[in-house]
């Protein structure tokens, strides 16, 4: 009998994992996955890492606070992305991961 | 306001273009939803779109969102994110009709009083490009006080009719010229179809003198190496603008000093020859012509 092997799918079979973005000049790629209860876990690639990265992860953590969401890890990976699209990209991704959970 | 000979379709969900909005010279940016987003990425353009209107908007220039046609499931959504923005204009692609705008139009009232006061309100722009629009072009033109201009769109039209498309474009002579009648009766803005050939500089050219030539009052441009032939093809040469600025000049005279009639290098001056001056020197942004002194439903 073969094995279950543990997928990130809910049991309705909708993606828990959301994502938004791309890895374009300019953009940001933002995957949102459920993690621990009661905090967030946040990876961050960036080619500005050293300029801009804490500025990038204060914007992440302030879209997760505005749209109430915790107990997901956020991985992203930007390509210089102004703050606008970073908020943008959060948004998006927040929004789907919410619908692929409801 | 500026007058609009250049307007630059950009893909509403590529960051790096909607930045660059202000700097690639461009009378106007159209913030594209439609063709230019996949579906999967409708919602998140949007967003995106939002964001850009509200913090990137780039000063100067006209900003217009096109967003998806009435027969989607998309436009209502998209409606909702960007009147929060608050564009100048939102194009309405396939707008077959006058209920087609004035519905539009509805929808972009209600979410503007939802949102507050205080806003500019946001006018629209119809992009014909059905054999029904191109039929419906003076009642469409004349549906809405709100409606301030109409563009045509040649691919899906041509595609529609089974025409071949060619660069000289004689394909779309009749709904060209349609819609330009539709828009000066009704007192609208007329901006033409883009240039479809993206490295053709040389058809380009022609294209767009032959576009101005028509009485277009300016062109549609799907790449940013298209803008600067189009904005010169749309800019009066200095020639013409010295002979306006004395008309003008003389006209202004006259009134002055209480003078039925005058006359300038043994030419009667009379109000269609000022009225030909003011709109050369508007297409020169001496005298800005705005959408709304131009639109003649008051």
């Amino acid at each position: 009998m073969a094995q279950t092997i543990p997928t990130p799918e809910s049991s309705l079979g909708k993606p828990l994992r959301a994502t938004a973005g791309s890895l374009e000049s300019n953009d940001i790629f933002i995957a949102l996955a459920p993690g621990e209860p009661g905090g967030n876990e946040i990876t961050l690639e960036s080619i500005v890492m050293k300029q801009f990265g804490p500025a990038i992860l204060r914007v992440i953590e302030e879209s997760l606070a505005e749209h109430d969401l915790t107990g997901v890890t956020v991985t992203a990976q930007d390509k210089g992305a102004l703050d606008c699209t970073i908020r943008a990209r959060m948004e998006a991704a927040i929004r789907r991961y919410k619908e692929a959970r409801s | 306001m500026k007058h609009y000979r250049s307007l630059l379709f950009m893909p509403g969900n590529n960051p790096g273009m909607l930045a660059s909005a202000g700097a690639l010279g461009a009378d106007a940016a159209i913030f594209d939803l439609e063709d230019a987003v996949a579906r999967t990425e409708k919602d998140a353009a949007r967003i995106l779109v939002r964001n850009a209107l509200t913090e990137l908007r780039p000063e100067g220039i006209g900003v217009v969102v096109r967003i998806n046609a009435l027969d989607t499931p998309f436009w209502q959504d998209d409606i909702a994110e960007v009147v929060k923005g608050g564009p100048d204009f939102i194009l309405q692609p396939k707008c077959t009709s006058p209920e087609d705008a004035r519905t539009l139009i509805a929808a972009i009232e209600e979410r503007e009083r939802e949102y507050g006061a205080g806003r500019k309100p946001i006018r629209l722009l119809t992009l014909l490009e059905t054999a029904a629009g191109i039929e419906n072009a003076f009642a469409i033109a004349s549906a809405h006080p709100k409606l301030a201009g109409m563009q045509l769109g040649a691919e899906d039209l041509t595609l529609e009719l089974g025409a071949k498309r060619t660069p000289g474009g004689e394909e779309i002579l009749y709904a060209r010229t349609r819609l330009i009648m539709a828009c000066k009766a009704a007192g609208v803005k007329s901006l033409d179809t883009p240039y479809p050939y993206v490295t053709d500089l040389e058809g380009l050219e022609k294209d767009a003198a032959f576009s101005a030539q028509l009485g277009f009052d300016g062109k549609t441009v799907i790449s940013p190496q298209h803008v600067a032939a189009v904005n010169r093809a749309f800019t009066p040469p200095e020639e013409q603008l010295r002979w306006a600025r004395r008309v003008m000049a003389v006209a202004r005279k006259a009134e002055e000093e209480g003078k039925g009639a005058v006359s300038l290098d043994g030419m009667m001056i009379d109000l269609p020859i000022i009225k030909r001056a003011q709109l050369i020197l508007s297409r020169a942004g001496e005298a800005p012509v705005s959408f709304t002194e131009d639109t003649a439903h008051a």
